[in-house]
């Protein structure tokens, strides 16, 4: 070995390309200068943000889109705690994520030295797990396990925090091709009896549901999941960052259920006498009020995390494991069920309610996310970001694809999509188009990312829903707060086609529903390079239906109560 | 306050020797408002892993999800509630005590019927160690309370299963 060994940074990118890394996000500052230095040699492209939270949305809707694990690179200090938002997002979606964060030199460590931040520390709740190197010669083992660890079992994003003098440091150590982690388990079939079990209960069902989560997504059970519905002659209905598991325009699907979801999605979740959950957590957007929640039927719970047995709800059948393997051991023990009346009621729900708003008016975002929908034949991936525009992008564009929408559905977290959909553009295979659908508020949250769509000349359409309110927060005040408005206004917005054009952007602005159509089409002629669209829209439109907080599933408002409605004693 | 009225959990952890394995294991127990009594970490046989003996309050169904939340730890390589279960708990706990001469006595016969231990003595002062279930560290205690006590401090609980199944 007369060859100079390489330093810790070179072994970092090293280490990367053979995790099969093509992009990472990133955003220097002095402590990982040396990182930065080495990924010049290398051909791993580097999208520099514009703040370390673009850069973390980014790589969140990069792994969302391609499956694989999202990278970001940023420096100590104020640029490691810049992450946190996009790492709690991460989580709370079980997003697999590899965040690398520059560190003071390790002799400093604890003396309060310049951008230090103690940022394992910080990030401990809300990171699958977490490192901090403190010998070079630990680096190929760590990034081995971190990439393990944020791409397996139940994923999730994993953070090494990386001390400058690591970067330089020589590193010796081989490179590892396998993980020894006696503490860390991955489920993958379910246990056979239990299986045998659930299929028994399933068997005497006559009036059965599927409720496909974002884990049937992960595991890429689509297919699986359609075998399922059909063989057993059940509807389906999907949580938010399930939608698409299931092809909406199948006749058995029932679209979202949950606090903004479909009548019938919800009527059926409280009438089922079975319900099977693939790799949902049920979340309280989806129960309503637990203690009313699928009371009256046997529950089937399919998880890959076993810590979620019973953290909501105790499940008849628990079965631990990957959605498809599980599926798969389930199809051949289960058979046409006599569900016919079943569905023929869940049909004349899907008649009667379906999602629906007024034509009157100004222009409507309802309108402008159909239009969308209509104009790309629904072959499109939409980011959206949080509010009223989420709820309506997640009902009115329907979608047959896993991964055609990207939210962030834990978390909730406003100045997601807007990155999010840059990470998307980049990674994106599909040939679809790649739209962000934005509300005023959440858009300027993280604007500033208008500069790396730019640079990287991304085509992505992006929708300014503007109504000048923080929306969600006004229909709250409107429906339970006798419309005491406070703090929603958004005074003084930019003139978004000009700010636009200030980073080089195409823009154009409409008003009108008569408008929508022709919008949306030119906005898909413009693939060099991003385009945004303002959209004036009518300002106060509540998202229906809704489950009020701590309501159940049975006070559910298709329309503008007549009455006041009483403060909602649930949470957000 | 109001964790007190929960009854006690006897928790045994394996965990890898990792740094940052002890705070992440006391942000599964924070976050869901549980008390924890007290916490002993240990070396075990093997050199990588370490033994944590954690005595919590809370509601008993937040618990099993504790214990779920800690398994799932990457460095927890097992998780086990012992409560109720046919352990030996063992504790040991150090008084020191200021007594004159004449007292001596009366805490020596004392510390006889404890099965303490005197492991110093000063003219003016002793220390006693008694070992055994929290139940008995207690009434050494209650009783010990007429001498002046100086000082007290007790290792925490520990526990192991009887018999050959493993903690």
């Amino acid at each position: 070995m007369a060859a100079k060994p390489l330093n810790g940074a070179q072994i970092i990118i090293e280490c990367l390309k053979r995790e099969g890394v093509d992009t990472v996000f990133g955003y220097p500052g002095g402590n990982v200068i040396p990182i930065f230095d080495a990924i010049l040699d290398s051909d791993i492209k580097l999208v520099l943000t514009r703040h370390e939270q673009g850069a973390t949305h980014a790589a969140d809707g990069y792994a969302r889109v391609t499956g694989k694990t999202g990278v970001v690179l940023v420096t100590s200090g104020p640029g490691a705690t810049n992450t946190l938002t996009g790492i709690y997002t991460a989580y709370m979606d079980s997003i697999p994520l590899v965040v690398l964060t520059g560190q003071t030199v390790t002799g400093v460590l604890g003396t309060d030295a310049f951008q230090e931040s103690d940022i394992s520390g910080m990030s401990f709740a809300s990171v699958k797990h977490s490192y901090l190197v403190k010998n070079s010669n630990d680096l190929p083992r760590v990034i081995k396990e971190a990439f393990y660890i944020a791409h397996s079992g139940r994923h999730g994003p994993v953070l090494i925090d990386l001390p400058k003098d690591i970067g330089m440091a020589p590193c010796n150590a081989p490179f590892v091709d396998s993980v020894d982690l006696p503490g860390y388990k991955i489920p993958g079939k379910a246990d056979q009896e239990a299986v045998e079990q659930a299929a028994a209960t399933i068997r005497k069902s006559k009036k059965p549901l599927v409720l496909a989560g974002h884990g049937a997504a992960i595991s890429g059970a689509s297919r699986a999941v359609k075998e399922l519905a059909e063989k057993l002659g059940s509807p389906v209905s999907s949580t938010m960052l399930g939608l698409g598991v299931f092809p909406a325009s199948h006749e058995l699907s029932l679209g979202m259920t949950g606090m903004h979801g479909a009548v019938a999605a919800n009527k059926a979740i409280h009438e089922c006498d079975l319900l099977i959950s693939i790799g949902s957590r049920f979340d309280d957007r989806i129960t309503a009020k637990l203690s009313e929640f699928a009371k009256q039927c046997e529950v089937v719970h399919i998880d890959i995390d076993p810590a979620e047995y019973g953290k909501i709800i105790k499940p008849r059948h628990f079965l631990c494991g990957d959605a498809k393997a599980v599926l798969e051991q389930l199809l051949p023990l289960v058979e046409k069920l006599d569900s016919a009346a079943w569905l023929k009621t869940v049909d004349s729900w899907k008649k009667k309610y379906p999602f629906q708003y007024p034509k009157q008016g100004g222009l409507r975002v309802q309108h402008v996310i159909q239009t969308l929908y209509e104009v790309t034949n629904g072959k499109a991936i939409v980011a959206a970001d949080v509010g009223q525009h989420q709820m309506w992008t997640a009902q009115f564009f329907k979608c047959d694809y896993p991964g055609q929408l990207l939210n962030s559905g834990g978390a909730g977290t406003m100045g997601f999509g807007f990155p999010a959909s840059i990470g998307a553009a980049l990674g994106n295979k599909t040939g679809f188009p790649v739209c962000a659908v934005l509300g005023d508020g959440g858009f300027q949250m993280t604007l500033c990312e208008l500069a790396t769509a730019r640079n990287n000349n991304l085509p992505i359409k992006i929708f300014v829903m503007d109504n000048h309110f923080l929306g969600m927060v006004r229909q709250w005040q409107d429906l339970f707060y006798d419309k005491r408005y406070s703090g929603v206004l958004m005074e003084n917005n930019p003139d978004f086609v000009k700010l636009a054009k200030a980073y080089d952007i195409e823009a154009f602005c409409i008003s009108r529903n008569a408008d929508a159509k022709r919008a949306v089409e030119r906005a898909m002629e413009i693939n060099d390079g991003p385009v945004l669209v303002h959209c004036v829209c009518e300002q106060e439109d509540n998202v229906f239906p809704m489950i009020p907080p701590g309501a159940s599933i049975d006070d559910i408002l298709i329309e503008r109560p007549k009455a006041i409605v009483e403060k909602p004693t649930g949470g957000t | 306050m109001s964790a007190n009225i929960f009854p006690a959990h006897s928790i045994s952890i394996l965990v890898s020797n990792k740094p940052g394995a002890l705070v992440r294991i006391a942000l599964v127990f924070s976050r869901r408002g549980y008390n924890i009594d007290s916490l002993v970490v240990s070396p075990t046989i093997d050199n990588s892993v370490s033994r944590m003996n954690i005595i919590a309050r809370g509601n008993p169904e937040t618990l099993a999800q504790i214990i779920q939340q800690l398994e799932k730890l990457v460095d927890v390589i097992q998780a086990k509630d012992h409560t109720r279960q046919n352990v030996v708990e063992k504790e040991l706990a150090l008084l020191k005590i200021r007594c004159k001469t004449e007292e001596r006595t009366e805490l020596l016969q004392l510390c006889d019927h404890f099965k303490g231990i005197t492991i110093d003595m000063t003219e003016n002062s002793m220390i006693i160690q008694v070992t055994g279930n929290s139940e008995k560290i207690e009434a050494m205690l209650s009783i010990c309370r007429k001498f002046e006590i100086v000082e007290f401090v007790r290792t925490g609980k520990i526990i192991m299963m009887r018999g050959e199944s493993k903690t």
